[in-house]
């Protein structure tokens, strides 16, 4: 089997990412509305602050990798492209997590990127500290982005799907943002959240792709 | 291309269901080199369906298929992104698919060359299609399958698809095409739905 195919699926996603819609501005622009709302809801204290602060990121981050997640697929069921993908002889899987990948590089980590900004406004110290956060929050954003894969590949066909794409992606976040949280806030059982976060991104680079394509194939049938 | 006249596809007794309803049942079809079959059929009849079976899209309700020899695929949609040029959509599936086709010649033949850099959000129907077009030279594949090829096709387009087809068919090839209209290359089965 050769890699071509997946290599330009890749290089398909990633110019489509950023022709399709902006790229990573958009992503970008709902992270930083939602965070900036917080202090607005809940006054300035800072230890409020300080304390909320990772917890709002890491819903903000959840919600604004959802936004792009709509495109992935659909525009390539209703372009005709899935159709050529689904023939090349490469497994579909592959060519999924290709363009998966190609998705998280345009706007998920420019995404993780932002996080220590967004730390620093929630009164964060700025120290060694937001740089650990900030592999954290890259960990967490690309398993967002395979489980919201998921999502997107199942409602593929769905008109305006990207509301069912939420419902479908953020019960599967539910581990990502429990590991990724407790990994920050230092409290009880949060020695090994670090490892368990990781493990968690493992599991769905290594399941959902499987996922995603089996309902491409449903969605082209 | 093969020169044995083994069957490149052999169906049988192939069926589709859609929803409640039986949309065709009991087709069959062999398809050797050098064969052109054109299904005809009302619109709505699974013209489309039946040629997504045969390439694989679509698992068949009931029957048999054999797909012996590689396929390529012109579907009603032309699989061009918005941002994606005629050149650039050319360039990227000879890459996925390891061709090292020469593409200015592929867009010359397909009277594309003012086009080439034209993103596909600005093409006409007629570029897109013509671009589509352009795939099947991009790599040498007994079996095409191609769903109304003439749509919005000018008259200069037409005659220039039927030179690539009437060609593929001498070199031993052979094409699968749902019609409305008359073939304007031998034909040698009508398949009616």
């Amino acid at each position: 089997m050769s890699a071509a195919p997946i290599l330009a699926a890749f290089r398909q996603a990633f110019a489509e990412a950023w022709a399709g819609g902006a790229g990573a501005l958009l992503p970008l622009g709902f992270l930083g509305g939602a965070a900036v709302l917080v202090p607005l809801g809940i006054g300035s204290d800072t230890q409020t602050l300080k304390a909320v602060g990772p917890g709002i990121i890491w819903v903000a981050l959840a919600l604004s990798s959802l936004v792009t997640l709509e495109r992935i697929f659909q525009a390539d069921a209703e372009d005709g492209t899935l159709d050529l993908w689904l023939q090349t002889g490469a497994p579909m899987a592959a060519i999924a997590a290709a363009k998966t990948l190609a998705h998280w590089l345009a706007a998920g980590l420019p995404l993780a990127l932002a996080s220590p900004l967004l730390a620093l406004m929630f009164q964060a110290q700025a120290s060694m500290d937001l740089l650990i956060h900030l592999g954290f929050y890259t960990l967490g954003g690309l398993a967002f982005f395979f489980w919201g894969g998921v999502g997107a590949a199942l409602s593929a066909t769905v008109r305006r799907g990207g509301l069912l794409i939420s419902i479908i992606a953020l019960p599967l976040y539910v581990p990502t943002a429990i590991f990724g949280a407790l990994a920050m806030t230092g409290g009880i059982g949060s020695d090994g959240a670090p490892m368990l976060l990781a493990a968690s991104t493992l599991f769905a680079c290594a399941v959902a792709p499987y996922a995603m394509a089996a309902a491409l194939r449903l969605a082209a049938d | 291309m093969t020169t044995s006249t083994a069957p490149l596809i052999q169906a049988s007794g192939l069926a589709i269901l859609r929803g409640e309803r039986v949309l065709f049942r009991g087709v069959s079809l062999s398809l050797s080199p050098g064969d052109a079959i054109v299904l005809r059929g009302a619109n709505g009849a699974g013209k489309t369906t039946l040629l997504r079976m045969l390439a694989g899209l679509t698992r068949p309700e009931a029957g048999e298929m054999v797909r012996a020899a590689p396929h390529h695929w012109i579907g009603h949609k032309e699989g061009i992104k918005p941002q994606e040029t005629p050149r650039g959509h050319l360039a990227l599936w000879a890459q996925a698919w390891g061709s090292k086709a020469d593409i200015p010649d592929i867009l010359e033949k397909m009277a594309l060359t003012r086009a080439a850099d034209v993103p596909g959000r600005y093409l006409s129907a007629g570029q897109r299609r013509r671009t589509a077009f352009g795939r099947l030279l991009l790599e040498d594949r007994p079996v095409w399958l191609l769903d109304e090829p003439y749509t919005a096709l000018d008259a200069a387009g037409r005659t220039m698809l039927d030179a690539v087809i009437s060609g593929h068919l001498r070199t031993n090839g052979a094409i699968i095409a749902s019609m409305h209209d008359a073939a304007g290359f031998p034909v040698t089965n009508e398949v009616t739905l």
